[in-house]
């Protein structure tokens, strides 16, 4: 493997990056449980889609496992309480986002019980229908837990509906610092594979491969233990390399098949899940308790004690770093306060964000890490031409972007841009490649906005304007054939006093 | 649009970098090419030290004074990035060891004014600045810039001393004619002109075996064909190069030198004397890879670097000067847009065209 990773790296057909991972000492700590904090914070939107509707009132008391928000479109998961207590409030509260704009959330008070509400496990998750398994799996809450947090239901229904034939594991967790998953695969292996089955069950795939980089040896030795009686579930070790662990690039080392871009997974037969989200399924299915505690690892170098925890969803950052140990010299140094990985997390203005169902990782850089430096200008490397892991130009994408010329970005590929923040990493120019295309594509969004809300107003200019035309039309219709009609009775009448008065002359004659 | 969304702290991802930076690739560089220097500091002596020094101070101070009229604000960090440095110092290895002080001044100028600065500075330079500095020198002075001066060790006795050197330097007296001396590409050249075909022109003295050795007359940074491959080998070991341009440079010249060769050893010169002298190793490691004016995908490095060497080889066998590296660099350099135009990487999950893959018909296990 050593040697044709060197091979390919001298052929020039190496894409992505190969960072140095700070995944130790972390991911050798055994896991800390942290107690129920005292107050929770529960954004309404924890996933992709729409945000979840509160159906709790202030001062209600709910108990752990409670459904307090549910579902709302197509595209959405429920919020279950993570603890029993008291409703406390439903405002706004900083959202787990670099703007430190605000979100709507539920705010809870643990009583310090953690008193479960009555659940409804199911002891045989083979024999239920595939169906079936969705529906728990939706009203559990389940959602991704690698980061994106799409609704697992709605990619499991989607996927038993397309008929795909694998199911891809994502347990590269390629992300530098991260150690969550790569913990969940040596703790609980035996439940991930079991998860990972019902998984297949659900979706009538065949097969499942799970990719673990070849940089957690214990994992994919676990691993390997635990799905050893199954045929179906394959472990499958690649190469240590980021973005590993996005959709495409793994599904293309796994299955040596690519997605095309105008299409999704599903549409080659294929469905990616996280180790971990296999995991909380299983709970969710056998167990029937619904996505309230999720794995976090808390790293960097200004992070005391480096670890993994497992924390209520909705405990704030602070209080995760607080129970870790704290920072180093009370955060004297800290340079960049980091949710998710270093890659492609989100830099947060303060502690005080609290933990949702796809944080990953607390990281705590100082300015070491961060390297934070004034771009220079490019000169042309093709450092990141060769570090896209799409095959895209970086650096003719973000000349175009700096001269607004979005539609020649969008030629040369800024859609299929999947912002892994390769190019970022390698450019020796520090320039911030990501920032531009998120910029660009924000652009874009707000000129597709704009031109929406145009046409719409232009249709609804053009209808009122048949609608008078036709409303004038149908007026002046209306008065001709009235006024037709007047004139038909007018001459009928006419007529008919003429043949009376005839008649009568008749009869008089 | 809000230009400040874009040079405001960076809020978006990545938290973390490489580590690499213009500074230390530029470094690295500087270091693969100091053994080559250091040889040749020790086969032509002091004056082509002072030309190398003067080189590249010039470039450092045009690039100061043009950054200044220009109005950046952030000169220091501009200045000692190290390309003006770069500049100077491969401007300097391909110019006559003995070349007087005026050519270090003008050549300055003209690389970093008219080859650099004039398009907008680092980065958007559509030619190589040594080399259309090294061009318009050849083309403006052809006298002084072609009079080799035969290889005079340090440690010999004739090589002239500190003071000596500095007058050699500062005055630009005519050299003695026993100190002059022919490239081999110019000898071999003028001697097919006289109707000596190149079995007898390169029995002794001229053999191109001395290239081996670098011990030859010729540019003060060309000599050393095996040190400059060594410290190309090295950029190419530490990643600032891939090696894909200097290979394609090289078999741009080789491939025809090598079939000329078998069809008519008198009048073309071999693949190794064409490998070994002049500039080839030096334009296929060092100048040919600059990255601002060479294309950015693999595909397209290599049609560049092909084109690079069958030009070289062209100009040097038909053409009216010996060496024609530098002119098929401009030349290439010229046509790097079109080939980036052109050569661009396939989109994962899109063919050649752009098109979108097509989603396969039949789904198997």
């Amino acid at each position: 493997m050593g040697f044709m990773n060197l091979f390919k790296h001298f052929l020039g057909d190496d894409w992505g990056v190969h960072p140095d991972d700070h995944k130790r000492p972390a991911a050798d700590q055994p896991v800390r449980v942290m107690p129920v904090p005292a107050r929770l914070y529960l954004p309404l939107q924890q996933h992709l889609g729409g945000p979840a509707r509160p159906i709790v009132l202030v001062g209600q008391k709910v108990k752990k496992g409670e459904l307090i928000a549910e579902a709302q479109g197509m595209v959405s998961a429920p919020i279950h309480a993570p603890t029993s207590g008291t409703v406390a409030a439903v405002t706004e509260i900083t959202a787990p986002h670099p703007s430190g704009l605000t979100l709507p959330a539920i705010i809870l008070d643990a009583d310090g019980a953690d008193e479960w509400i009555e659940l409804h496990g199911c002891d045989d998750p083979f024999a239920l229908d595939p169906a079936e398994i969705g529906k728990r799996v939706a009203s559990a809450g389940v959602v991704g837990l690698g980061g994106a947090a799409f609704p697992s239901a709605v990619k499991l229904i989607g996927a038993s509906k397309a008929k795909v034939t694998t199911l891809v594991m994502n347990g590269g967790e390629c992300e530098p610092y991260l150690s969550c998953d790569d913990r969940l695969m040596r703790d609980a292996a035996a439940g991930i594979v079991d998860g990972i089955r019902i998984m297949l069950h659900a979706t009538g795939a065949k097969v499942a491969l799970v990719g673990i980089e070849d940089n957690k040896p214990e994992a994919i030795v676990a691993m390997q233990a635990a799905a050893a009686g199954f045929d179906s579930v394959q472990i499958r070790p690649v190469p240590a390399r980021y973005p590993m662990g996005s959709e495409k690039q793994l599904i293309q080392v796994l299955t040596g098949i690519e997605v095309p871009a105008d299409g999704r997974p599903a549409d080659i037969g294929v469905i990616v899940h996280n180790v971990g989200t296999a995991l909380a399924l299983r709970t969710a299915v056998r167990d029937g308790k619904p996505l309230i505690s999720r794995l976090v690892t808390v790293n960097g170098n200004c992070a005391s004690q480096p670890g993994n925890i497992e924390v209520r969803v909705g405990t704030l950052a602070e209080e995760v770093i607080a129970f870790a140990g704290g920072l180093k010299g009370d955060g004297l140094g800290l340079a960049r306060r980091v949710m998710g990985g270093p890659m492609m997390g989100m830099q947060i203005p303060h502690w005080r964000v609290p933990v949702v169902k796809g944080t990953s990782g607390i990281l705590a850089f100082d300015t070491v890490e961060v390297a934070e430096q004034e771009p220079n200008p490019c000169i042309r490397c093709g450092s990141c031409v060769k570090a896209c892991p799409m095959g895209l130009l970086p650096l003719e994408m973000s000349s175009r972007i700096r001269n607004e010329a979005y539609g020649e970005a969008i030629d040369l590929g800024l859609k299929d841009c999947i912002a892994c923040g390769c190019c970022a990493y390698v450019c020796p120019s520090k320039i911030p490649l990501v920032q531009y295309f998120v910029h660009a594509k924000g652009e874009l969004a707000a000129q597709d906005r704009a031109k929406l809300r145009g046409d719409a107003t232009k249709k609804l200019a053009l209808q009122r304007q048949e609608r008078l035309e036709r409303e004038a039309r149908e007026k002046a219709e209306a008065n001709a054939k009235r006024k037709a009609e007047r004139e038909a009775a007018a001459a009928a009448k006419a007529a008919a006093e003429a043949a009376a008065k005839a008649e009568t002359q008749g009869e008089s004659a | 649009m809000n230009t400040a969304a874009l040079t405001a702290q960076p809020v978006a991802s990545p938290h973390a970098h490489g580590g690499n930076s213009v500074t230390r690739t530029m470094f690295r560089v500087q270091m693969a090419l100091v053994p080559a220097t250091l040889y040749g500091f020790w086969l032509f002596g002091w004056p082509a030290f002072f030309l190398w020094l003067l080189t590249i101070l010039s470039c450092l101070g045009f690039e100061a004074l043009s950054l200044k009229m220009m109005g950046v604000t952030r000169i220091k960090a501009t200045l000692f990035d190290g390309s003006a440095l770069l500049t100077g110092w491969l401007l300097a290895m391909t110019l006559p060891p003995w070349a007087p002080w005026w050519v270090a001044v003008v050549g300055g100028f003209i690389a970093i004014v008219i080859g650099k600065q004039v398009f907008g500075g680092v980065g958007q330079n559509v030619f190589n600045p040594a080399m259309v500095a090294r061009v318009a020198l050849l083309v403006s002075f052809p006298v002084p810039l072609t009079m080799w001066v035969s290889p005079l060790p340090l440690t010999s006795l004739a090589a002239p001393d500190f003071i000596d050197g500095l007058r050699i330097f500062l005055t630009s007296l005519p050299q003695p004619d026993a100190m002059a001396s022919a490239s081999l590409l110019g000898y071999t050249k003028t001697e097919l002109s006289r109707g000596i075909d190149l079995l007898h022109s390169l029995a002794g003295d001229h053999a191109p075996v001395l290239s081996w050795i670098g011990a030859r007359s010729g540019s003060f940074g060309e000599s050393a064909s095996l040190l400059i491959l060594g410290g190309g080998l090295y950029l190419i070991g530490v990643g600032i190069i891939s090696w894909h341009t200097p290979a394609a440079v090289l078999a741009g010249l080789a491939i025809p030198a090598a079939i000329g060769h078998s069809v008519d050893p008198t009048h073309y010169l071999s693949v190794s004397a064409h490998l070994l002298s002049g500039a080839a190793m030096l334009g296929a490691f060092f100048i040919a890879t600059d990255y601002v004016t060479s294309p950015n995908t693999v595909s397209g490095q290599i049609v560049f670097g092909l084109g690079i060497g069958l030009m070289t080889w062209v100009i040097r066998t038909y053409g009216g000067y010996p060496e024609g590296m530098a002119f098929a660099v401009l030349l290439m350099n010229a046509l790097t847009p079109v080939i980036d135009r052109f050569i661009k990487p396939r989109v994962l999950g899109r063919d050649r065209k752009g098109k979108p893959l097509d989603i396969p018909e039949t789904k198997e296990a």
